[in-house]
């Protein structure tokens, strides 16, 4: 890539940092420049986060009708998947699956809400009362 | 603690964040010829590998680039360096450590986790654990932080801190401080046959892996898998899967056409320093290689960028990356056979 090429397209990056492009100067010696952001990069992750809101909003729907619990909600807004969820916190992955039926979420011990809360830095009673 | 302890470290920006913390603490510890092109070169860095069946952020895991972690540890064998890295089970232990290391007068480098870094945009944070960054003091109980990819400094509370060196999840940081010891100068000549050690591993790491996945034959992996994702997950799925196969190049941290523009501006330094002039030549290849990688997100973006999308233009993507790997496989052999 040449130093007069490089992308110029703002993006979430604006206002925070810039990033760090190898280019080649006039002379076709190495050199770095800085972009503010780039249209197709920013397309993908605008993408990424489509989707990602795609997928709470089916939760939430899920949550609503009863289908799913509000643990699946919050593990879907904190990016997470199961793997992660176990490892925040210490519930192994059938555990946590059982957790996502609502029958089960509801005899949940006060404890073991805390500890779901925690992971998702929310409120006990915000993971209760979330009802989609 | 005092209240206020700022150690003399010189912040430095650079594309990738390990190449950034290796090479500023190297810098710090008297190594000034220290670039970023030359620690990810002699770090050989520059690699490919998809990964079959394990999905990230719901995507297929690709990457351009060796193991987290492996830069700074290759580079610093060559150059007869250690570096000291504890881990740790105890945040208490950990918390307790990193602060003694600040009141030693040494800054180190931590490894963290991007979802709960303050300073990143939301846009950016997800569940990444292999960032890494710079302690060089501590201000009124805040940490001061010179992370490789911020244009300037930085602070993390206390409780920030020990919420990003203690995330969970694949690659989870335990902790992780690590910094270099006994680093000694380094003569032309030492300098001259670890780049030549460096580049030969590089070539072995692209060339000679074994199965179809990493190195260059993964590249053709990825063109075989793209024929294939429209067909078998459907055009809007297939279409984030181009994506994410774009953000893992281009996104922040690679230099721009996953890392190969880094490797180039490496073989032009390298020839700089070893006087050889295949060097130079093979430099030009990588930047055609990272020319068409860019050309390659461009024709991917079209893809996920309209909802419209053909198998014509998945084969031609696929034709791209086929393209890509007979260039870089050919550069490859050639660096394969550079003599001292």
């Amino acid at each position: 890539m040449k130093k007069e090429d490089v992308p110029q397209d703002p993006s979430a990056l604006v206002g925070v940092t810039r990033d760090v492009c190898y280019v080649k100067d006039k002379d076709g010696k190495y050199t770095t420049d800085l972009s503010i952001g780039w249209d197709v990069k920013k397309q993908a992750l605008d993408n990424a986060w489509d989707d990602i809101k795609e997928r709470v909003a089916e939760a939430a729907t899920q949550v609503k009708n009863g289908e799913i619990s509000p643990i699946f909600y919050f593990m879907e807004v904190k990016l997470m998947d199961i793997t992660l969820l176990s490892g925040y916190t210490g519930f192994w992955k059938w555990t946590i699956k059982r957790h996502f039926k609502p029958s089960v979420f509801k005899n949940l011990s006060d404890t073991k809400l805390a500890t779901y809360a925690k992971a998702f830095d929310i409120s006990v009673e915000e993971l209760k009362n979330f009802h989609g | 603690m005092d209240n206020k302890l700022i150690l003399p470290y010189n912040h430095i920006q650079t594309a990738h964040c390990e190449n950034g913390v290796a090479t500023g603490l190297l810098r710090h510890h008297g190594l000034e010829f220290m670039t970023e092109p030359l620690m990810f070169g002699l770090g050989s860095g520059i690699f490919y590998i998809h990964i079959p069946f394990l999905m990230v952020n719901g995507g297929p895991a690709v990457s351009y680039r060796s193991m987290p972690g492996w830069i700074f540890s290759r580079a610093s064998k060559l150059l007869g360096i250690k570096v000291n890295r504890r881990k740790f089970n105890s945040e208490k232990e950990a918390y307790d450590y990193l602060n003694k290391q600040i009141q030693l007068g040494n800054p180190v480098g931590c490894q963290v986790g991007v979802y709960n870094l303050p300073y990143f945009p939301a846009e950016y944070r997800f569940h990444f654990n292999a960032h890494n960054l710079v302690v060089y003091g501590k201000d009124n109980g805040n940490y001061l932080v010179s992370d490789p990819v911020m244009e300037t400094v930085t602070t993390l509370t206390e409780e920030d801190m020990l919420k990003v060196r203690f995330a969970k999840g694949p690659l989870a940081p335990k902790g992780h401080v690590y910094y270099p010891e006994n680093v000694k100068q380094v003569s032309k000549e030492h300098l001259q046959k670890s780049i030549f050690k460096a580049i030969h591993r590089s070539a072995f790491d692209m060339l000679n892996i074994p199965g179809p996945i990493a190195g260059v034959d993964g590249i053709n992996y990825t063109a075989r898998q793209i024929r294939k994702w429209r067909e078998k997950l459907g055009p809007r799925k297939a279409g984030l899967y181009m994506g994410q196969i774009v953000r893992m190049q281009e996104e922040i941290g690679t230099g721009g056409g996953g890392f190969r523009f880094l490797y180039a501006a490496f073989l032009e330094q390298a020839s700089d320093v070893t006087g050889n002039q295949k060097l130079l030549t093979l430099s030009d290849e990588f930047t055609k290689a990272g020319d068409l990688w860019r050309t390659s997100a461009i024709n991917m973006g079209r893809i996920f960028k309209g909802r419209l999308n053909e198998q014509k233009d998945f084969l031609e993507s696929a034709d791209m990356l086929d393209n890509i790997a007979a260039i870089e496989r050919a550069a490859f052999k050639e660096l394969r056979k550079i003599k001292m």
